[in-house]
């Protein structure tokens, strides 16, 4: 194969042994799939990720990779040592997931697919993440720069990106370029973020409530009163602005008057102007009601995301567009308010792409499909590759 | 007691004992031992997938500690055997081997031909409905064969009784253990009451052991196993670990009456065979239960006959196989 004087294949080489290297993986199935049961199959909702962070810095240990730890925010770290080892690529993968350990997590392997709680979003992310050593010796590759392997915690909710966030502000280890990977779905590139508050509007209503106020038919109706003003927030069109309500919880049964009642929402604009003007809105409103119904309105907010990243046209960008057509996936571009962010926050250009296809996103009976995982592999493989020779790198 | 007690402190394990599978392969392979997994087989597709790749993924390519799996089927009319075929099982039917034998319905059939048909010096059966799937149930029941050449027959049980930090509390089996296995061994071999779980399907035996005793094709062949290898050769032939927890499909009360049926069949005729019990009557073959309808009551007949196949010493093709010099 020809090399460049740095000994690393070119990008042609790289774009031109992928379908080999998607046939080469086939013979990890086994491994990728023992992984993604095993780890799936532990529960790890948002803040309580050890138990999954214990086995994926087992499974790195086992490979013999360097630097294993697990850091003050728990996230579980490697190093596969490259042969240079002057730069570093961060791959990541979010160990949590929505579902809490009261849930079944038995996973169900049928020939053409997995399914259980999370298999997606995101065991099968950090499977690959467990699964990438032995992946890596098994083709041969090796890399020239130091690949950091992430196990990532609180990412989800209210975990607000922290355990990346703990490791991008603290670590002694320069971080050139980040990779974040999601189990589902495939063809996914996120390279930019768009602005984003999340939060929760909580109302309770006293014990000792002057019930002639406009609380009186309870905390539900001043949430619902609430949302009817969040609606008539005014949203442009350009740049792209809305308000999500994401759920609704309130009340105990038919008869009593519920005391307590939250909202949660997203709201999301490409404008960092428009989510400030949101976020003024918003706060308004819980005065307002407050005020108004004499009960405990209070807005708690739970992340915000800066818009920005790397632009369509940045090489790393076009490279892995080309790693997907040489695999013949049909990229969707996407915002991510994911790990992505936490990226962008540190300047550090990055993408999030998924691994295969997949349905029934964070429901318990969630599914992936097993044949487009090659594919998956192939395409994270030679992004990585892509980045290692250097062809990422903005002119 | 006293030798209960002993026997227990000295032959029951932990599968944590034995994390360090790199170190278990090199005792293997320093023994020059052969190990086979036999899962049986009916029905079974939305486990057997999850099964089939945690053992070939974690036993053969990570640590070699498996020379081969096996399904051996009893005929199932769903994907199981798709399934495992796909995922890197070897597959068999049991009607296909050694056929001249016939065929015999029971998970006891799968595994009285799963001797002639694996090369193993161990086999290991491990049961197909198992949810929770781990390596430690194959390596937990091997591990003590390997170290310990004097143990000749490994169970699983899924406890923790011996110790407990928060105090003492009942520890055993399910309801057919507790309320007929165990109190029938407490009246006729008190010994065996120390095999926490009697009954259940994980266990991981030398071929020395399998070949020379009879395999009840039904419900009883875990019994059996335990008194025959008990009589042969002893307590301190057996050992058990501890697998903690196995989750797995939960049967009905009237499934486990003509379990417990099987049992009793197979208990009493080992009891008159070793002598243990003199002059048993013709025992009946039919086990009836109820059903009512507003106020009638209707009987339901279930016929019930405890097969079994003769050690497998006995079938020349087995001794042309696997002793051709003998």
């Amino acid at each position: 194969m020809k090399k460049l004087s740095n000994g690393l294949p070119t990008m042609e080489e790289i774009l031109q042994q992928l379908p080999d290297m998607q046939n080469g993986l086939e013979e990890m199935r086994e491994v990728v799939l023992a992984n993604l049961v095993m780890l799936g199959e532990i529960p790890s909702p948002t803040f309580q990720e050890a138990d999954r962070v214990q086995f994926l810095v087992n499974r790195f240990s086992e490979c013999g990779l360097a630097s294993i730890s697990t850091d003050e925010a728990g996230n579980g770290l490697a190093v596969h040592p490259g042969t240079k080892g002057d730069r570093n690529i961060l791959l990541v993968a979010h160990t949590d997931t929505v579902f809490p350990r009261t849930v079944d997590h038995s996973m169900s392997v049928e020939k053409e697919c997995v399914t259980g709680p999370g298999v997606a979003d995101n065991s099968l992310g950090v499977a690959v993440l467990a699964s990438l050593p032995t992946i890596l010796e098994h083709l041969n590759i090796n890399l020239s720069s130091n690949l950091i392997l992430m196990g990532a915690t609180r990412s989800l909710g209210r975990g607000n990106l922290s355990g990346l966030r703990f490791f991008l502000s603290n670590s002694e280890m320069p971080v050139h370029c980040g990779v974040c990977v999601e189990g589902m779905e495939l063809g996914r590139l996120s390279f930019n973020s768009i602005g984003m508050i999340r939060g929760e509007i909580q109302c309770e209503v006293p014990e000792n409530y002057d019930w002639t106020g406009i609380a009186a038919s309870g905390a539900i109706s001043v949430i619902n009163e609430t949302i009817n003003q969040i609606c008539a927030i005014p949203l442009p069109k350009k740049p792209y602005s809305t308000i999500i309500l994401g759920s609704v919880e309130g009340g105990n049964s038919f008869n009593t008057i519920a005391t307590e009642a939250r909202l949660r929402f997203e709201a999301r604009s490409d404008s960092v102007e428009i989510v400030a003007q949101i976020d003024e809105l918003l706060n308004d409103i819980v005065a307002e009601m407050k005020y108004r119904s004499k009960a405990k309105v209070t807005l708690e907010t739970l992340a915000l995301r800066q818009p920005g990243g790397i632009g369509f046209r940045h090489p790393l960008v076009r490279n892995v567009r080309n790693i997907m057509q040489a695999l013949d996936i049909q990229p969707h571009v996407s915002p991510s308010l994911s790990e992505l962010s936490a990226f962008i926050d540190h300047k550090i250009p990055a993408v999030t792409i998924g691994i295969t296809h997949g349905e029934r996103h964070n429901q318990e009976d969630e599914s992936i499909q097993i044949e487009p995982i090659y594919k998956g592999l192939a395409q994270l493989i030679g992004s990585l590759m892509a980045i290692d020779g250097g062809y990422c790198d903005k002119d | 007691m006293t030798k209960i007690n002993e026997w227990l402190a000295s032959n029951t394990f932990h599968h944590s004992q034995y994390w360090d599978l790199l170190k278990l392969v090199e005792e293997k392979e320093k023994q020059n031992l052969t190990i086979s997994l036999c899962i049986p087989t009916l029905n079974e597709e939305t486990t057997i997938g999850k099964e089939v790749i945690i053992f070939i993924s974690e036993l053969m390519k990570r640590y070699p500690l498996l020379d081969e799996i096996a399904v051996i089927d009893s005929g199932s009319t769903d994907k199981t055997l798709d399934v495992a075929s796909t995922f890197g099982a070897d597959v068999y039917l049991s009607a296909d081997i050694l056929p001249e034998y016939g065929e015999k319905k029971g998970k006891g059939e799968n595994l009285w031909k799963a001797i002639y048909q694996l090369k193993g010096d161990i086999i290991v059966y491990v049961d197909a409905d198992i949810k929770n799937i781990h390596p430690r149930f194959v390596y937990g029941l091997v591990a003590p064969l390997i170290y310990r050449p004097e143990i000749k027959y490994v169970k699983a049980f899924y406890d923790r009784p011996l110790a407990f930090s928060q105090g003492v509390r009942p520890s055993g089996g399910g309801r057919v253990t507790e309320i007929l296995t165990r109190p029938m061994f407490s009246l006729f071999f008190p010994e065996l009451t120390a095999i926490i779980q009697p009954l259940s399907g994980e266990y991981a035996v030398r071929r020395e052991v399998l070949e020379r005793i009879p395999f009840p094709i039904g419900y009883g062949v875990e019994t059996s196993h335990l008194i025959d290898v008990y009589h042969q050769w002893g307590m301190d032939a057996f050992g058990q670990t501890d697998l903690d927890q196995r989750v797995h499909r939960n049967q009905a009360t009237r499934s486990l009456g003509k379990m417990s049926f099987g049992i009793m069949q197979t208990f009493l005729n080992r009891c008159e065979s070793l002598g243990v019990i003199n002059e048993m009557p013709d025992l009946g073959k039919v086990l009836y239960q109820f059903q009512a309808h507003d106020k009638t009551y209707e009987p339901i007949e279930h016929a019930i006959v405890e097969e079994e196949r003769p050690p497998m010493m006995e079938i020349a093709e087995y001794r042309e196989k696997f002793h051709p010099n003998d």
